[in-house]
């Protein structure tokens, strides 16, 4: 055993516990790799610590996985470009082993490396790489090197070219449905790469091969690459030859297919040209909005927005417009909800004129559906309706809907309202809300449920943030101090909290003429859990106020707390007094 | 068993019958030995290849076995002579190793006992000669890795171990059984000190040395990768794994649920047959399974005797089947006992997926996916309880579970019964084989070859005369036919060979032909 300098001894036993028992410790180690590799230097890094690595592949995943991160920016350490192929055996190996996300990372990484390797080494090293992963024994081989042919080919001679395109067409074709998924999902990669002679014709070939696959989850994957493919070819040849196959899909037996393709489509729309958009796929899109499956219409609802952005204004009115009011009544809530999330968004597509006359009647009545989240999600995107129709329209009908959802008996739902009370209030503005919801706001102070009242706490705080302390003093202040009276020690608990939460909105001055003698009452409360909270407000308070304030008032109150008769009341007095001895000390 | 009446096999008949032999037992009960309730199997399963076997037992176990056989015949000329010397090679297993799956729980949400007992084992696609697979209990389902780990010891480090305390010991050997000693994060404090722009020599530092790694032995090591919980309210029947490679549905007494075997925190719910109101029930689903080439097909059986094929095309949520599998019931024959022997126990896929093998309390019945209108074979599978079923619903015997199999070729179907027998019939036209075995290592010790043709009109008359023929000799004379606490539940087929494998109680027995 040898025994190392005192000044390195952190690093001796970095580098030893890459083999240490204990999981926890060799993934640190293997997070330092960088710091070993700089303490043994270049040379032997290269010819030591990565050996090293190839050899011990058999560890625990998160230790693999770690191990295929570092390595992927490992480059400098190795002594640079020149050396960078010494990094591909381990991770060659690693592209190998079952756990994906091992894997992917490990393909990621060689991506990396491959992407700054001189073109020679490619050549040399990382193209066999690729071809040796492609006749992997095990699938999980072969898997990983469908995500580096990309990253293989453009440096590759013609000869070599023509067999990596061989290669990926029989990896299309593979037995295990796993390597062909990722070889769907890869394909968009490739194809950019490869040239447009050989796109049109072995890549669309493989293309239809994927697209006709007996495994849905590989045509699932093949339609996501169709709007990639589409944007590499030209307008004609998309037309030609991804349209087809395209609208087939969206008529697929599966609804999972035609799921996708409604996440898809519309970002086919630019790569086909206006022409084919309004021919074929505003009906293709139509369809799937009315499709009999309602995940589909849900997708399909999602990305009406997207849609209609690429039409003309004037299409989307007449095409697509009428079955968005039709999903609106939709019988799946779902499917209301995913549209009640984008259809604000159609606002200023369409123009203030077909907004108040289309849109609206179907934003008001999700507004009013039955289900909470289409409710709220219309309501969370508020501003962008505001904008287009303006805010008396909008608190006619807003008002009812708030209120409901207020009242809702699900206390998610009052949670979710909460959060947007106080971006209502920037956006209806003092008036409306000074009428309509500050009531509201004091009755989430006294709701049955702990996580409303303390959204509610946050949200009086909020809203004196927005409008002011001067607000804040006449709309919110005596209401909630009044509330120091309920006869439940819980809601007075909350009562605290809000005023440990306002005292640095409203300042000094109000703090210690309003707040602080309604803290200091409270400390003769008889319960408790009351007064050791109070303990704890004062001391937050002890920053806000005076120094002779701190003297008068807080220090007399918690002298007396720090003498009560319960050990956790006089535990919290005595911290905070200790706080403000070294307030004042300093 | 059949009187008089021995034939051996019908002659000329198109497949001959095969001649079972014993092959092997694993943990056979000597004489007078108790079987312990958490030894007794509980689920049996080959691998795709036939070259592992997994069972599962009450006790929440999983052992591993592994093919002795053909193992080494890579294309060594001594192999390949030996291969034409054809007797006597049938597959052989061998213990391989076990673990322990699920532990019993406690769900104190519903003050539930939570039984560690395997309900099913599924092997899943082998990577890199590791071993995986499925097991469940009636919760929670497992993916396990089952793998050879090399044992290593580090020879040299840079620090002595033995003046570390403080840091932590970094000990020799990965898989060492001496007591951890090491500090809880004992070596990480010491590198907090070590800042990222610390300068090092271009050269670094001669004396630091890697950990050097000797020995090289290996060992299996099964490791649990995922565990898929909190899905299901009911016991779970089945599991099933698609032909895609990455999904797998599992099967409880009301809903199905799809799983991404990559993901363990959320699933699908693909069938759901829970009524509004729970009064309202009429029937669960007892056992499901994905069709074995078409990844969008499934089948599950019920309560009632139907089995329904699933479209997962169709719908995100198949409440409507694609086809329904039932046998109209004969006029007038009902009785107390008909809905409950109706009841589907397992049903099994045929490797090319066009049939179906369903078993009922009484039956075993194969059905065509292209004709549903009825089964195209039925098989008796112990005609003689019937009067019984009286008795057979006193002890509860009558909700027993027995299992199902099919050969690879499609030809011929096994299942269990009482006494520890199980019964292999052909099912290819034209064929009578009908065999009775015994799980014991005399197999054919009570081989019956009941010469009637099963048929959806067993005459009672004629059947009975047989029955009694059948019953008095050889098996009262042995005691124990009516024995329904030796029931032969689980067995399985080997994919490509015809070799059984099946469970009595504790013990595993293997027959060739």
């Amino acid at each position: 055993m040898a025994m190392v300098d005192e000044p390195l001894y952190p690093i001796a036993v970095l580098i030893d516990e890459l083999k240490n028992e204990d999981i926890q410790l060799r993934l640190n180690s293997i997070r330092r790799l960088s710091t070993i590799a700089r303490a043994l230097g270049e040379d032997r890094t290269r010819k030591e610590l990565i050996p090293f690595l190839s050899e011990n592949n058999d560890d625990d995943d998160e230790v693999l996985l770690a191990m295929a991160e570092e390595l992927g920016v490992f480059v400098p350490y190795v002594g640079g470009v020149e050396h960078s192929n010494i990094l591909l055996p381990p991770l060659e190996t690693l592209c190998t082993v079952e756990e994906t996300c091992v894997r992917d990372k490990a393909v990621e990484s060689l991506g990396r490396i491959g992407g700054q390797m001189r073109e020679q080494d490619l050549v040399d090293y990382f193209i066999p790489l690729v071809k040796r992963l492609a006749a992997g024994e095990w699938f999980t081989a072969r898997v990983s090197s469908c995500g580096l042919f990309h990253i293989a080919y453009p440096s590759a001679p013609e000869t070599i070219k023509t067999e990596l395109r061989t290669i990926y067409n029989q990896l299309c074709q593979d037995d295990m449905p796993m390597v062909r998924r990722s070889a769907a999902s890869n394909l968009g990669k490739f194809a950019a790469t490869v040239e447009a002679a050989h796109l049109k014709t072995e890549v669309m070939s493989i293309f239809e091969d994927l697209t006709q696959d007996d495994q849905d989850s590989v045509r699932l994957l093949a339609v996501e690459g169709c709007a990639a493919l589409g944007k590499l070819l030209e307008p004609q040849d998309c037309v030609a030859h991804i349209l087809p196959v395209i609208v087939n899909f969206s008529q697929d037996k599966s609804w999972r297919v035609r799921y996708m393709v409604a996440n898809q489509l519309y970002e086919l729309c630019e790569a086909v040209g206006p022409e084919a958009t309004r021919s074929d796929l505003v009906p293709a899109y139509v369809r799937l909005l009315r499709d009999n499956e309602a995940e589909v219409r849900i997708a399909a609802a999602g990305k009406v927005t997207k849609f209609c952005r690429i039409l003309d204004p004037e299409l989307a009115i007449q095409q697509i417009l009428p079955f968005v009011k039709e999903l609106s009544t939709d019988s799946s809530q779902h499917v209301r909800s995913a549209l009640a999330s984008v259809i604000m968004g159609m606002a200023p597509v369409l123009g203030k004129d077909a907004t108040i006359e289309q849109l609206l009647p179907i934003f008001l009545s999700l507004l009013k559906d039955e289900f909470p989240d289409v409710r709220l999600n219309i309501i969370s995107k508020l501003d962008q309706v505001n904008q287009v129709i303006g805010i008396d329209l909008l608190s006619q009908s807003l008002l009812p809907a708030i209120v409901e959802l207020a009242e809702d008996r699900h206390w998610r739902v009052r949670l979710a309202i909460i959060e947007y009370i106080p971006l209502l209030a920037s956006q209806l503005g003092v008036g409306f809300f000074d009428d309509k919801l500050g009531s509201l706001c004091m009755q989430w102070l006294n709701d049955k449920v702990y996580s409303i009242r303390d959204a509610a706490a946050n949200n009086v705080k909020r809203l004196a943030e927005e409008f002011g302390p001067d607000w804040a003093m006449q709309h919110i202040v005596p209401q909630v101090l009044d509330m120091i009276n309920n006869p439940h020690y819980l809601y007075r608990m909350t009562i605290l909290h809000a005023i440990s939460l306002l005292a640095p909105v409203m300042g000094s001055e109000i703090t210690c003429s309003k707040l602080l003698p309604v803290v200091i009452t409270a400390s003769k409360d008889r319960v408790p859990n009351i007064k050791f909270n109070v303990a704890k407000v004062l001391q937050s308070l002890i920053p806000i106020v005076d120094q002779s304030v701190v003297e008068k008032m807080i220090r007399p109150c918690l002298v007396e707390l720090s003498e009560d008769p319960d050990v956790d009341v006089r535990s919290f007095a005595t911290q905070a007094l200790q706080s403000s001895d070294v307030m004042m000390s300093s | 068993m059949n009187g008089g009446d021995e034939v051996v096999a019908a002659p000329g008949g198109p497949p001959l019958a095969l001649d079972w032999k014993f092959s092997q037992v694993f943990g056979e009960r000597t004489a007078g030995e108790e079987v312990q309730e958490v030894d007794i199997i509980s689920a049996i399963e080959f691998d795709k290849t036939g070259d592992h076997l997994a069972t599962g037992d009450r006790g929440g176990r999983v052992v591993l076995f592994e093919r002795t056989d053909t193992k080494e015949h890579g294309g060594s000329r001594r192999d390949l002579e030996r291969m034409d010397y054809s007797i006597n090679r049938h597959p052989e297993f061998r213990y391989k190793t076990e673990f322990q799956s699920h532990e019993p729980e406690f769900d104190y949400l519903k003050s539930l006992e939570i039984e560690e007992k395997i309900n099913k084992i599924r092997w899943c696609q082998t990577a890199n000669g590791a071993l995986f697979l499925l097991s469940t209990n009636d919760k929670t389902i497992k993916f396990w890795k089952v793998q050879e780990k090399k044992v290593k010891k580090i020879s040299e480090m840079n620090v002595d171990p033995s003046k570390t305390v403080g840091i932590g010991n970094v000990a020799s050997s990965s898989n060492l059984s001496s007591p951890k000693t090491h500090l809880a994060n004992g070596g990480c404090s010491s590198f907090s000190s070590l800042s990222n722009d610390i300068s090092f020599p271009p050269e670094g530092y001669p004396s630091l040395r890697l950990p050097q790694v000797t020995s090289h032995e290996t060992s299996l090591v099964a490791r649990c990768r995922r565990v898929y919980a909190h899905a299901h309210d009911y016991h779970i029947n089945s599991i099933s794994n698609n032909s895609d490679g990455e999904t797998f549905i599992s099967a409880d007494d009301l809903r199905i649920n799809l799983w991404n075997l990559e993901i363990s925190n959320q699933s699908f719910n693909i069938v759901d047959v829970k009524p509004a109101n729970m009064e309202d029930l009429t029937e669960v689903i007892t056992s499901a399974e994905f069709h074995p080439t078409h990844c969008n097909t499934l089948a599950y059986s019920s309560s009632r005797g139907s089995i329904r094929l699933i479209d997962l095309r169709q719908s995100a949520l198949c409440d409507s089947h694609a086809k329904l599998f039932e046998e109209q019931e004969a006029p007038g024959a009902r009785s107390f006992f008909t809905e409950i022997i109706a009841s589907i126990s397992d049903i099994k896929f045929a490797k090319d997926g066009r049939y179906i093998l369903s078993r009922d309390y009484m039956t075993l019945k194969l059905w065509d996916i292209n004709m549903d209108s009825g089964p195209v074979t039925t098989f008796q599978v112990h005609e003689y309880l019937r009067p019984k079923l009286c008795d057979l619903y006193e002890n509860d015997s009558i909700f027993d579970k027995f299992e199902c199999c099919l050969s690879g070729d499609g030809l011929r179907v096994a299942t269990g019964s009482y006494s520890n027998l199980f019964r292999v019939f052909g099912c290819g036209t034209g064929s009578t084989e009908t065999t009775t075995l015994e799980a014991s290592k005399n197999p054919m010790r009570r081989q019956v070859q009941t010469p009637s043709r099963p048929s959806r009109s067993l005459s009672s008359s004629i059947t009975r005369v047989v029955r009694r023929g059948a019953e008095s000799p050889g098996v009262d004379a042995n005691g124990n036919c009516f024995d329904f606490t030796t029931k032969l539940l689980h067995l399985a087929w080997h994919p490509t060979e015809n070799s059984i494998a099946c469970a009595a109680a504790n013990s595993l027995y293997m027959y060739y032909a």
